[in-house]
């Protein structure tokens, strides 16, 4: 079996193609971007050998991808959830047919067995297609009518927060990462993700799936670089309503924390557990899509 | 008539209270100054007490020290005095909590707690008078309010979560859910018992234990809950009550050993507590300002909107978080809507909060009087037009009459602050896209309410108003099987219903 082009093999040996490779862009309002400070961080796979240059996103980036957000939030939000349900769906049917692309990146990058990058793939299509099939179904499950004691009809319904910025696992490459969006994006939120350089490139595949699973643009923005480096930027930016960061370290957290009091957002720090934990259940729950719902409670007379 | 209480309307008509003659369309009540209502006190005779408080720690009242006046907002009397707790008084109360959970709250059975809500709810009841006078006497509002909606609310919402205590595996299906342990809870003056049951009903129905802190400027009738929570044989230590003011709210919510903060108050004090809070993995819910958007539309029924927007804004002298603040009139029939309203301010009855005839009580403190005039004289200086009905304000105590502002830009500061009193600003759209930009162009987002008659129109308006609380057709419900809480700087959090239960339990 020939060699397979990862990015590193930008040489190639005696006798063999010389191959084109990809430049890993970052994934903002639908189109595929270098970061506007030009800087770039360098990925390595599991060995530590060079593999390929990411972008590092630079806090302009950020609100570039926060005004993507914002822009995107009212068609999603208002599609009819069995619309959002079905786009969703959609990425669940790319990514399987992707498969071989993402688990060749798994194994030749993040430095998984085949076997494991088999499972790891599997399991996020069925991440996918689990919080896909919730699009129109979580509103009856978490809202409700309220047997109000006077003539009122009075009922709650979950809506989304708005523009969710995420800071998926670490520790699970592609799972936690489509955990992170399938659980923003079902509920009808807009979200932000950035992930780190190790799982960089898995996350710039997946974006190319989301690009070619009629995904709005703006929906969901994949951001590469480093996280802790953004804390500052997405606490204190009124556009970002809710947070969710994945296995946050204890001091980036608490600044986070304390910037989003200026804007009252709503910020939440979710386990991060091994790969093979989230390959199984973890971050399959209704509990995490909840917490990017806003409730409204609707009251109206009821008479003649 | 005194020129300081005279109807001022920049409307020549207005004077005396009296809507002007020309103005055949509109059918009135003249009352004006035809004949005055005969007093209708409620009696206070039968209640009782005392005139120097501490707190309430491990089931029992403990004297304090640094004792402070609360006021009577009507007569400016002191009705009694309260200690302030220190750190030592916090730590002792917060300890207290920590032990009844572990020893005394957490071993009971679901069903046990429950029962004990229970027993608070029907001693309520039973004492639902008496709460209703210490209330108004403490707070300034009126009894008519106090006794017919605040203290009946109060018992119903222990009663309502009393039944969820036994039922918490299946409030969330398939979901493991396990209390949290020891609440911290800093509440307002404007429902000092109605914010204590909203806080402590569903915390203990959880599993949870307490320490609260009421307001400083009304902290009488959640002594008098201390006291029920004896009679109902509540175990030690499961409610703490500390009083004090801001410090000790502020040492309350640091403290090491709380598990939860839940706070209802400003947005400023919300934002300091998120601030404060930051890093210490505390579970948190904020419930904060608001300038409700009450949207009339041209096909709405004008006198029962008339209404609402009355009970939207003046209900309990508008220091109600999800008052109705904003009115926004479709452009059409503003005139009609102006006139009416105005018609029907003139006929509120500002005055003693114990007089059972009595809409409008007093202004629950000198600071809140002097920010709302403050805010009142900003929107003069900034060219909105105000209006006022004729009325006799009392000679003592802090009172303020209805006011309305039409002629409000959105830049104004009466239509972006939170003037927490009578006083509401009138805005104009002429499109529902108009209508729901306006309504939505403040950072808050916790209520708001839509006056139409057509069903799809009101449908479309609600979803797209950023609000916790819709009310079609109706202003200021409230029930303890509904969620209450905000979007944006309005809070976070649901109060009430189902709902009201997550802030308070680890739902997996």
């Amino acid at each position: 079996m020939a060699k397979r082009t990862k990015g590193s093999k930008r040489i190639a040996g005696r006798g063999e193609r010389v191959a084109v490779v990809k430049t890993f862009k970052m994934f903002v309002g639908g189109a595929f971007v270098r970061s506007e400070s030009g800087h770039t961080l360098p990925c390595t796979d599991a060995s530590g050998a060079h593999v390929a240059n990411v972008a590092r996103a630079s806090r302009k980036d950020l609100r570039d991808a926060v005004g993507a957000a914002r822009g995107a939030l009212g068609g999603w939000s208002k599609r009819s959830a069995f619309n959002r349900g079905q786009i969703a769906f959609r990425i669940a049917e790319m990514l399987e047919d992707r498969r071989s692309m993402v688990e060749a990146r798994l194994v030749d990058v993040v430095g998984l067995d085949p076997d494991d990058a088999a499972a790891e793939v599997s399991s996020a299509v069925d991440r996918a297609f689990w919080y896909a099939g919730w699009c129109d179904k979580f509103a009856q499950v978490l809202g409700g009518v309220n047997p109000v004691a006077s003539p009122y009809f009075d009922f709650t319904l979950p809506e989304p927060v708005g523009v969710v910025f995420a800071a998926p696992s670490r520790r699970s490459p592609l799972v936690g990462l489509v955990t992170a969006i399938a659980c923003a994006i079902a509920a009808g939120n807009t979200c932000i993700v950035v992930v780190e350089p190790k799982h960089a490139l898995v996350a710039v595949d997946f974006a190319e799936v989301l690009a070619t699973s009629d995904v709005p643009g703006g929906v969901v923005n994949v951001l590469t670089g480093h996280r802790d480096e953004l804390v500052p930027h997405v606490g204190s930016h009124y556009g970002i309503d809710g947070v969710a960061w994945y296995g946050a370290a204890d001091a980036a957290f608490a600044t986070l924390e304390r910037l989003a009091a200026d804007s009252v957002k709503r910020v939440h720090r979710l386990d991060d557990r091994g790969a093979a934990s989230w390959r199984r259940e973890h971050g399959k729950s209704l509990a995490w899509l909840e917490r990017h719902v806003e409730w409204k409670t609707a009251w109206h007379p009821i008479g003649t | 008539m005194d020129p300081e209480t005279a109807a001022e309307t920049a409307e020549a008509g207005h004077a005396n209270g009296r809507a002007t003659p020309s103005r055949e369309s509109v059918r009135q009540l003249l009352f004006g100054d035809r004949w005055d209502y005969a007093p209708a006190p409620e009696s206070t005779a039968h209640v009782r007490w005392a005139k120097r408080y501490g707190h309430f720690i491990d089931g029992a009242f403990v004297d304090g020290t640094d004792h402070f006046a609360s006021i009577n907002p009507a007569t400016e009397e002191v009705v009694a005095r309260f200690a302030t707790a220190d750190r030592k008084v916090v730590n002792r109360a917060v300890a207290a909590a920590r032990r009844a959970y572990e020893k005394r709250w957490q071993p009971l059975s679901g069903a046990e707690r429950g029962t004990f809500l229970y027993r608070i709810g029907r001693i309520i009841q039973e004492r639902a008078r008496e709460l209703a006078i210490l209330e108004s006497i403490d707070n300034g509002k009126p009894i008519r309010e106090s006794r017919d909606v605040d203290v009946p609310l109060v018992a119903a919402h222990f009663l309502y979560y009393a039944g969820w205590a036994d039922k918490l595996d299946c409030a969330f299906p398939g979901a493991k859910v396990r209390s949290l342990g020891v609440a911290g809870q800093v509440i307002p003056w404007n429902f000092p018992l109605l914010m204590a049951a909203w806080k402590i009903a569903p915390a203990l129905a959880a599993g949870n234990t307490v320490v609260l802190k009421p307001a400083e400027t009304s902290p009488l009738t959640a002594m008098r809950l201390a006291e029920i929570f004896d009679e109902a044989g509540l175990p030690p230590g499961v409610v703490n009550i500390v009083n004090g003011a801001g410090d000790t709210g502020a040492m309350l919510v640091a403290h090491k050993d709380v598990d939860k903060v839940a706070f209802t108050g400003s947005t400023e004090v919300g934002k300091s507590i998120q601030r404060a809070l930051a890093g210490s993995g505390k579970r948190l819910t904020l419930e904060l300002g608001g300038k409700g958007a009450n949207i009339v539309f041209d096909d709405a029924p004008i006198d029962q909107a008339v209404e609402g927007i009355v009970s939207g804004i003046f209900f309990n002298q508008g220091h109600v978080c999800c008052a109705g603040s904003r009115l926004l009139v479709q452009e059409s029939i503003v005139d009609t809507v102006i006139e009416k309203l105005l018609d029907r301010i003139a006929t509120l009855r500002v005055g003693d909060p114990l007089d059972k005839n009595t809409d409008v009580g007093a202004i629950h403190s000198r600071v809140q009087l002097d920010k709302i005039e403050e805010l009142v004289q900003s929107g003069v200086d900034e060219g909105a037009r105000m209006h006022r009905p004729a009325c006799r304000l009392p000679d003592r105590g802090f009172f303020f009459a209805p006011t309305v502002f039409t002629d409000v830009a959105q830049s104004h500061r009466i239509a972006q602050e939170e003037i927490f009193g009578p006083v509401l600003s009138v805005l104009t759209f002429r499109t529902p896209e108009e209508a729901i930009a306006k309504a939505n162009n403040t950072p808050y987002g916790l209520s708001a309410g839509i006056w139409s008659d057509k069903g799809s129109k009101l449908f479309k308006i609600a979803g797209a108003l950023k609000a916790g609380v819709v009310w079609g057709n109706t202003y200021n419900q409230f029930d303890p099987a509904s969620p209450f809480g905000g979007y944006r700087e309005s809070g976070f959090g649901r109060e009430g219903g189902l709902h009201g239960l997550l802030p308070y339990l680890e739902v997996r």
